[in-house]
């Protein structure tokens, strides 16, 4: 079968009435949480995750898929009107975005975003249901060895490629991954790290993790700041429909956007906000009125946005094909398939096509449903921002703890969560990155499998990692990915890959 | 929260603090090396087994350590801001209190005062609106969540009282 008939087949499965009604709830749920500040889409789908325990898989799969897509448009909104971005991804939009509600112009900032994030949504779900399938094909190829030079490129690109500091991506990273040798062994079934402990037999929950260190964690170090007066919200006034001008200034953004950053999220090289970036300076340069850039120019907002969107579908192409999660919203999404024994990769397409097909299509629809539920109602979501903060964190603890609850009711698992959350507190404090460690936690028993397989198979011969052409060179990109950031950092370089930052995303 | 590489000035000295972080990250590696020592006869008749990769960690727990050390002598490690103590201590309270109480009191009771001391966190020490809020507020949670989407949340006197 084509990708166009799996892809009919796949609307066919998100157009039945409950898997409809599914994304629905996914993407309102998702754009309520995104919007609030502070809660960015990684954070967002960790809280959320329990709401989908009880569902069936494609149900909770397309409700899941609906709240990542909201969490993303959510975050521009906040970083429009409150100057504080949700989401790493979303520094950039605040830039201009901002600087726009400041001046009046609130309105059409937030619809270019709200159209820019649809247009390059739209755009990058397509390419990712026709790159997929020939990704599959060359992974059905790949042997543990490939496997695992690729595992190591993700390590590498998530924890020290981008960021301040090599050495603090790769603690975090490290950390990560001693929390995932905890437990039993998968190959050998030998209990490792757990202390004669029962509740650790079975390792580390990557949700109580996750929502540990960004809720938590996040929480406290807002708190610890003291009391800083309150944020100002600009209020959106006059209409929030794009006039012609702001049309045609916008619609190439738009495609620019799209086609840096879809191409970036699918690379196995960490966040979406490289893409930002990169579209944002590109916008820059192209622009026919750099006198308006750092004053609320409308390009400024519409590239970014667009490829901020684009690289988020761009990130399901490695985390379906492959099983790679390259961000922390992507670990935690693999952790969603994992509740239901379901491992993504080549595999996945050939045993349950419906339901990768079903969850590839409900992106389209839950991306016409984003459009309708941000531009009309918008002053619904721009109401949320008005929480205090006091209610609004502890409301976010609420949550944190309801879903930590829900999964496992045990005194145990809530002082793993109050641990993981002071560790992710003093992580902040000290300028550690947040995501390696939950990306270490996941990929780490993955990578330790195919890196004992590969080893069985050469009965322990280390020479075999190397010895395919394939495993050669995603281990010299990953030790390029190593070594060119630490050299540009003694050179007094590093300003650039610091803002680069993925500290959330 | 992170400043990036700031030029060098007077100010550096050698960070106690980052040298604790040393320290810790040494210990983890000698707690994987103590508990993996116990498998050691388990490995079988290839070289790889159970103990390989976590040895692998506890050798770059140990290389990251000593560059940890390094960059601590050195001063290398950004500014810190100035963190206040009061409010992490209400909140770390608010969730000792919910870890310690959900069994006897229930989710409504437990996460009401783990809202209210979160709040109080926050600057809202005003605990006899913040707790029967929160109360009530976790209760209508509990009712959505544990009737309508049948997660398992423990029940308490409260609950126990309308269901």
């Amino acid at each position: 079968m084509s990708t166009f008939e799996f892809l009919l087949q796949g609307l066919a499965v998100a157009a039945q009435p409950m898997n409809l009604l599914y994304a629905l709830i996914g993407v309102t749920l998702g754009t309520a949480v995104g919007v609030l500040p502070g809660i960015g889409p990684a954070l967002t789908v960790a809280l959320l995750l329990p709401v989908t325990y009880k569902l069936d898989p494609a149900g909770s799969l397309i409700m899941f898929a609906g709240i990542y897509y909201g969490g993303m448009y959510g975050g521009s909104t906040t970083s429009i009107l409150l100057n504080t971005p949700g989401e790493s991804a979303s520094i950039v939009t605040a830039l201009e975005g901002n600087k726009m509600a400041r001046a009046g112009r609130g309105g059409p900032a937030l619809a270019t975003a709200a159209i820019g994030s649809f247009v390059a949504g739209l755009i990058a779900t397509l390419a990712l249901a026709f790159v997929a399938p020939f990704i599959v094909k060359v992974a059905l190829v790949f042997g543990p060895r490939e496997y695992f030079a690729l595992m190591v490129l993700a390590f590498v690109t998530v924890s020290s490629a981008f960021g301040d500091s090599t050495l603090r991506g790769l603690t975090s990273l490290f950390v990560g991954l001693t929390l995932a040798i905890i437990g039993i062994d998968q190959l050998s079934g030998q209990a490792r790290l757990s202390f004669g402990i029962p509740d650790l037999l079975d390792g580390i929950e990557v949700t109580t993790l996750a929502v540990a260190m960004f809720a938590i964690g996040e929480t406290l170090y807002i708190a610890a700041q003291g009391d800083k007066g309150p944020d100002k919200v600009e209020a959106v006034k006059g209409s929030v429909w794009m006039n012609a001008a702001d049309w045609a200034r916008s619609w190439k953004p738009w495609l620019r956007g799209t086609a840096i950053g879809f191409p970036i999220g699918a690379m196995p090289a960490g966040g979406a906000e490289i893409g930002t970036f990169l579209s944002y300076a590109a916008e820059k340069r192209l622009t026919k009125h750099p006198e308006e850039f750092g004053n609320g120019a409308i390009e400024g907002v519409a590239g970014p946005e667009a490829a901020n969107n684009a690289s988020a579908a761009g990130t399901l192409v490695p985390l379906l094909t492959l099983g790679l999660p390259t961000t922390a919203t992507a670990a935690i999404m693999l952790a969603g398939f994992q509740q239901y024994g379901l491992q993504p990769g080549p595999l996945l397409f050939a045993t349950n096509p419906q339901l990768v097909w079903g969850l590839i299509a409900s992106l389209l629809i839950a991306n016409f449903m984003l459009l309708v539920l941000n531009l009309p109602l918008i002053g619904l979501w721009v109401k949320l921002l008005t929480i205090p903060k006091p209610w609004l964190y502890a409301g976010i603890l609420l949550f944190a703890t309801l879903g930590t609850i829900g999964a496992n009711p045990s005194v145990f698992e809530l002082g793993m969560l109050l641990a993981f959350g002071l560790l992710g507190y003093v992580m902040r404090i000290f300028g550690y990155p947040i995501a390696p460690v939950v990306v270490g936690l996941i990929l780490g028993p993955l990578a330790e499998q195919q890196l004992r397989r590969a080893l069985a198979i050469s009965q322990g011969d280390l020479t075999t990692l190397v010895a395919s052409p394939v495993a050669v060179v995603l281990l010299l990109i990953a030790a390029a990915a190593l070594i060119v950031p630490l050299i540009l950092r003694a050179r007094g370089r590093g300003q650039v890959l610091s803002q680069l930052a993925a500290s959330e995303d | 929260m992170t400043d990036g590489n700031k030029p060098a000035s007077a100010t550096r000295r050698p960070d106690g603090a980052a040298f604790v972080i040393a320290v810790v990250l040494a210990a983890i590696a000698g707690v994987i090396f103590w508990d993996v020592s116990r498998l050691a006869g388990a490995a079988g008749y290839s070289q790889v087994g159970p103990t390989t990769v976590p040895h692998a960690i506890a050798y770059c727990l140990l290389g990251l350590a000593i560059w940890t050390a390094i960059e601590a002598w050195r001063g290398e490690f950004p500014a810190r801001e100035r963190q206040e103590v009061a409010p992490v201590v209400w909140i770390v309270g608010g969730l000792a209190a919910q870890m310690l109480l959900l069994k006897v009191a229930g989710f409504s009771i437990s996460t009401g005062l783990l809202f209210a001391l979160t709040a109080a966190g926050f600057g809202k020490r005003k605990l006899w609106i913040t707790i029967p809020v929160g109360i009530v507020l976790s209760f209508v949670i509990w009712v959505i969540f544990s009737k309508l989407l049948q997660l398992s949340l423990p029940a308490g006197p409260l609950e126990h009282l309308f269901f």
